[in-house]
């Protein structure tokens, strides 16, 4: 048993992290469930407006979320996001990562340049992007004028949802390839090679040795990384300001790629009376939404993972 | 299938250009058949000789020969070989079944007959009731006995296992070296069996090949290897306890350990010598020149083993083992003859035997 005199010196240890915390992570969190009750709350007096205390209501905020015009471009630019960069940026990760893990001259150097997006703010890289992506003077453009395609207007003034989506989807799969990378190669390195060696002398085809021997060992980096791709993909925002800026969409079609966290920021912008409230429902939808499909990915992986 | 070593060298070479000789110009010619102890101390080589043997590792040069094929540089699929690794590498995420199915489904038999060769393989090792078991819910020699029947079901030419028993406790070590015994028989297949004990080695191969510092010793059946052995090394390796070293001398024919003759040799030159006697080598006898103080008595038995000090030097003792019906007490004096076949001389400088 632990004596309780040591128990002070222990909370006293932890007072930083727990004040830290508790300021920032857990006062907000219950904050945003409480507004998202309130009735027309007025973020100057603090209270619901033209009273001194708090009337609440059920659903009224909710309901404000889910009529906002903005919403349905919303769940299905983040419907897109998730279900489109998630998959492909997990197979594109791994990919990589076993051929990196397999080269022996220059690895070092190219693990570097892999991870060197996860260093580089998200912002700086969006507009790198944005540039990238130019539709006067950005490579794809030139690339593909190699192959007699006309130029696309990418992210400019006049870019189409798709054109748009697509440059943001290549990007998204990029910046998240870094520490999927990461993660994958760690995993890959404290596989026993023996696997490998025994999988040699059985004459297992390719294919076979990295469908079902390197993902299976793999996979419980695969769960890991899956869930947490989901979540970061279900609170995409940043990704969209450093692409098309704080407008969410080319010039002339504002919100054009909105997601959900970007309804939440909205709503707060506005400030109007009760739109905390409406920014607090939001999170909270987005939080059971997340929620939600995390069980789901981990019942999955619970039939298919082996740890 | 007859395996035959020609030369077989194997440098590795370390990041700082060291180089490390593994296995120096090995010879072997291994029997069709036959069940083959690998044997030497940690870090002889027996490993990269086995590996070199299964194509996971180029030899650095020399031959190797199943048959009259050359398979120096064939890959590893395509030796036809079983291997059983030191931990078994048994793939953790599959059932017993995939695990023995996996080599099959590997060149494409069809599911039935793969499913059908794997419980036939499986009843032969005595694992038929868990093949829907994980390897994590097996005991060691359960597992073992998976990566035998993995090893076998496609039907090697040859069998290697690397130290397969290193992870079982004594008894079920025992248990599981009279199974290989019994599989090898039963398949016939040839067989690589590689150890550093040496009573293991000695009890299941038909023949041994001791290895030291990569270098080959001797080859040979065991009960021959132990009774005839060329050098010190290889007497010192075999037989527990080990067999006790003296200083001594020949003289005109005569071996002579401190003083007293205690045996003969043809070779007529005096030399120094070291006399090498087992510890069963000791004879109790009523009258003899070679009399010796008893340290102390270990009853173990059938056999009785006296600690008895060294002639050439008070300071150190050694074993020998009697049958336990004489009756002898620390402190006695012992007159003691040795048996000529447990007698040997070495060269001292070479370790070589002196015939
Ligand atoms: N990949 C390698 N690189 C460099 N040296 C190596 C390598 N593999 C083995 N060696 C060296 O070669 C020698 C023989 O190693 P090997 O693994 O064959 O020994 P072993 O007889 O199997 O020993 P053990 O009984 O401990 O398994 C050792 O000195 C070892 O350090
Ligand atoms: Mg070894």
């Amino acid at each position: 048993m632990i004596e309780s005199k040591n128990n002070l010196k222990a909370w006293l240890y932890l007072a930083p992290a727990l004040i830290l915390l508790g300021l920032f992570t857990f006062y907000p969190l219950f904050n945003a469930f409480f507004l998202a009750f309130v009735k027309d709350f007025n973020s100057i007096t603090r209270s619901t407006h033209g009273m001194d205390g708090y009337a609440f209501v059920l659903f009224d905020n909710f309901s404000r979320v889910f009529k906002s015009p903005d919403f349905g471009q919303a769940v299905k630019n983040t419907a897109v996001i998730m279900l489109v960069s998630v998959p492909a940026s997990i197979i594109t990760a791994l990919v990589i990562s076993v051929a990196l893990n397999s080269i022996k001259r220059f690895q070092g150097f190219l693990q570097t340049v892999f991870f060197l997006p996860y260093v580089t703010n998200s912002i700086a890289i969006g507009m790198t992007f944005a540039f990238i992506f130019h539709s006067d003077y950005g490579l794809v453009n030139m690339f593909l004028g190699w192959f007699g395609v006309n130029p696309i207007t990418w992210v400019g003034p006049g870019a189409s949802w798709e054109a748009g989506m697509t440059a943001l989807l290549i990007y998204t799969v990029w910046g998240g390839l870094a520490f999927k990378i990461l993660v994958f190669l760690s995993g890959l390195q404290s596989i026993d090679k023996q696997y490998y060696d025994a999988a040699k002398i059985d004459a297992t085809p390719r294919g076979r040795v990295f469908s079902k021997i390197t993902v299976p060992l793999l996979s419980p980096m695969i769960a890991y990384i899956t869930i947490t791709s989901f979540i970061g993909a279900a609170k995409a925002y940043s990704t969209i300001i450093g692409m098309f800026g704080a407008s969410l969409g080319p010039e002339g079609n504002a919100n054009a790629f909105i997601t959900f966290v970007g309804l939440i920021y909205d709503a707060l912008e506005k400030g109007t009376i009760g739109a905390y409230s409406v920014a607090a429902s939001a999170a909270i939808v987005l939080f059971l939404f997340t929620f939600m499909f995390t069980l789901i990915n981990m019942w999955v992986s619970k039939k298919r993972v082996h740890y | 299938m007859e395996i035959k070593l020609q030369s077989l060298t194997k440098v590795f070479v370390a990041k700082d250009k060291k180089e490390t000789v593994a296995v120096n110009n090995m010879d072997i010619t291994i029997p069709s058949g036959k069940l083959i102890g690998l044997l030497g101390p940690s870090g002889c080589g027996k490993s990269t000789t086995l590996y070199m043997i299964a194509g996971l590792l180029e030899p650095t040069a020399g031959k190797i020969y199943f048959g009259d094929e050359d398979v120096t540089n064939t890959p590893p699929e395509l030796r036809g070989i079983g291997l059983v690794f030191q931990n078994y590498a048994l793939y953790p995420h599959m059932t017993v079944a995939q695990n023995i199915m996996f080599p099959l489904e590997n060149i494409k038999v069809p599911k039935a007959e793969a499913l059908e060769r794997a419980q036939e393989m499986a009843d032969l090792v005595g694992i038929g009731e868990l093949m829907n078991r994980k390897p994590k819910e097996l005991s060691g020699g359960q597992q073992q006995r998976v990566a035998i029947a993995r090893a076998l079901v496609k039907k090697p030419r040859v069998l290697l296992l690397d130290e397969p028993l290193s992870n079982l406790d004594a008894r079920l070590r025992l248990q599981t070296r009279e199974e290989i015994k019994r599989i090898q028989r039963e398949t016939g297949i040839t067989t690589i069996f590689v150890t550093h004990d040496q009573e293991e080695a000695m009890s299941i191969s038909d023949e041994i090949v001791l290895m030291e510092a990569g270098i080959k010793q001797q080859v040979g059946v065991p009960q021959d290897v132990y009774d005839q052995p060329d050098n010190l090394f290889v007497a010192k390796f075999l037989g527990t306890p080990p067999i006790n070293t003296f200083a001594g001398k020949l003289e005109a024919g005569k071996i002579m350990l401190a003083g007293h003759n205690i045996g003969k040799v043809e070779s007529k030159t005096n030399q120094e010598v070291l006399i090498g006697i087992r510890p069963e080598g000791f004879n109790v006898v009523e009258k003899s020149k070679l009399s010796l103080p008893i340290y102390m008595v270990e009853t173990i038995g059938r056999d009785t083993a006296l600690i008895i000090k060294d002639p050439n030097d008070e300071a150190k003792t050694f074993r020998a083992i009697v049958d336990s019906s004489h009756r002898i007490k620390p402190g006695d004096t012992v007159n003691f003859a040795i048996k000529p076949d447990k007698l040997y001389v070495f060269n001292k400088d070479t370790g070589e035997l002196v015939k």
